[in-house]
């Protein structure tokens, strides 16, 4: 019995002629943090929302918790216990704070402990507590960031991806979630993939990473003892 | 008093029109779909009242307690198996499938019911209480308890339910409520059931106030239009406000000139803010 929790086995996908991820394969252990690194367009977006089941891939496998969940629908692979944090947020913003968190527990299982869970999404987010009759659209960027993991959190995921949950906010707004990222990894063991542009970030907070360059995967390895020379010029492609 | 008279009708009416204007604009704001067949839907919950009221020998009200889930469920099945199919092909096709279904539910009704005027008459239907000075119609006191009735507890359900705020959520964001577990497609479909037991309701109302055919189906479309886009699209109170103006505008206006003003009224809508009254 491996600690395997999320494997993703020569995994392609892409919009008509244009393929965005080739043949891609990334494993994720149990209680781990990855991160995937890579330029602007690389393919890093459609691999998770190919994993998260937003999107149909073309070809490959993904198993998650030793169960082939390659072609499930969004909604069923939340079930399972992997959530996704999409690119922005994407907030419910027309409902309220508490309606967002709601909306993420809205899988059966979740559903049973609602409350439960609910507590403790605002003792991790006090802030959020104190504007949960607030519509979401009305917040700041930080705190819609803050409400789109609690929303993921409320799923009472396995595993979360975090789809460059740093772009377009402070740095001190960002060390803030960062830090709760990691709190979150280790007091419920849940498996995390860090999906950024800022390199040294998310180097720093993962065990292992993963550089993607033109759809494919270049460089893997421990995060910690990377010689930067050899990762520029992965993540380059020079 | 003429006057308030005339407020007073118009907001009493305004209700059906604002009923009339919910189904389609939930499927606008959730489905983002143009149901082209929402009038047919309509004149098809007249007929269902128009039939069962006299088989049942019951006040055409109650029959709403047989229409509403019918109707319910042929919206639901309709949604899963056709049009949320089509919907896979893009816009266009879906919009295509919902104008062949009014076709083939004008042609139908039109074969089963002849192509006779028809009205639902209950024993109230010429009756009128004076509250002071003023003579109400029994009729639309009753129409305007249904409308509001069946638009409040729309709203309270959405508001408030596990379902209603998975169809919110699926209205702001799809890819996000699907990612908080949503299967968006019994969303789309518990959308239309609801869209056509408005639809229902509708039915029975416009029925009772004025005569109906097959193919009046394509003005009721109309007025629904007229309503979902003053009001706004997806806008649930929107729909009431737009509703009354529109209202309003038929009993000012009369016979001759109530349309005449209410198109008047979308133009200027438009011109002034295009995304409807209470648009997002």
């Amino acid at each position: 019995m491996s600690d395997t929790i999320l494997e993703i086995d020569s995994l392609s996908a892409g919009y008509g002629d244009f393929i965005a991820v080739d043949k891609v394969s990334m494993t994720v252990e149990k209680g781990q943090i990855v991160s995937l690194i890579g330029l602007n367009g690389a393919g890093k977006t459609t691999l998770i929302n190919t994993v998260a089941g937003l999107q149909k891939p073309d070809g490959g496998t993904v198993r998650f918790k030793g169960e082939d969940i390659t072609s499930l629908s969004a909604d069923k692979i939340v079930a399972k216990g992997l959530s996704l944090v999409p690119q922005g947020g994407r907030c419910f913003n027309r409902m309220s704070v508490q309606d967002n968190l709601l909306m993420g527990g809205f899988t059966k299982s979740a559903r049973k402990k609602l409350k439960e869970t609910l507590g403790h999404v605002y003792e991790l987010f006090p802030d959020l507590a104190d504007m949960k009759k607030r519509p979401a659209g009305a917040l700041s960027g930080g705190q819609r960031q803050m409400v789109a993991i609690g929303r993921a959190l409320m799923a009472r995921p396995d595993c979360l991806i975090f789809d460059e949950i740093s772009l377009g906010l402070s740095p001190a707004v960002i060390k803030d979630i960062y830090r709760r990222i990691i709190k979150i990894n280790e007091e419920e063991k849940t498996s995390v993939i860090l999906i950024e542009q800022d390199t040294r970030r998310a180097l720093n907070a993962s065990d292992s990473f993963y550089v993607m360059l033109k759809g494919r995967v270049v460089l893997s390895g421990k995060s910690s003892g990377i010689d930067s020379e050899t990762l520029k010029k992965a993540y380059f492609g020079i | 008093m003429y006057f308030v008279q005339v407020i007073v009708n118009g907001i009493l009416l305004g209700s059906v029109y604002a009923l009339l204007g919910v189904g389609m604009t939930m499927i606008f704001g959730i489905v983002k779909l143009t149901n082209l067949a929402h009038g047919e839907f309509v004149v098809l919950g007249a007929y269902l009242s128009t039939v069962l009221a006299p088989l049942l020998g019951i006040d055409p009200v109650l029959t709403l307690v047989f229409t509403v889930p019918l109707m319910f469920l042929t919206g639901f099945l309709l949604q899963y198996f056709l049009i949320g199919r089509a919907m896979k092909k893009g816009a266009e096709a879906a919009l295509l499938v919902t104008f062949g279904l009014s076709i083939i539910l004008q042609d139908g009704m039109l074969m089963i019911f002849t192509a006779d005027a028809r009205h639902i008459v209950a024993s109230y239907s010429m009756m009128t209480v004076s509250v002071g000075a003023l003579e109400v119609s029994v009729l639309h006191l009753v129409l305007f308890a249904i409308s509001l009735v069946s638009i409040l507890s729309l709203s309270a359900f959405l508001k408030y339910t596990h379902t209603g705020r998975a169809i919110r959520a699926t209205a702001d964001d799809s890819d996000a409520a699907a990612l908080s577990g949503v299967n968006i497609s019994k969303v789309y479909s518990i959308a239309m059931g609801i869209a056509m037991a408005s639809a229902a309701v509708a039915g029975l109302c416009v029925g009772m106030k004025w005569t109906y055919y097959p193919s009046s189906g394509g003005s009721y479309l109309l007025i629904a239009f007229v309503v979902v886009v003053i009001g706004g699209m997806g806008s649930v109170p929107g729909t009431m406000v737009a509703g009354v103006l529109f209202g309003l505008a038929q009993v000012i206006g009369g016979a001759n000139y109530g349309l005449l003003i209410s198109y008047v009224m979308l133009l200027i809508v438009l011109v002034i803010r295009p995304k409807g009254i209470f648009g997002k």
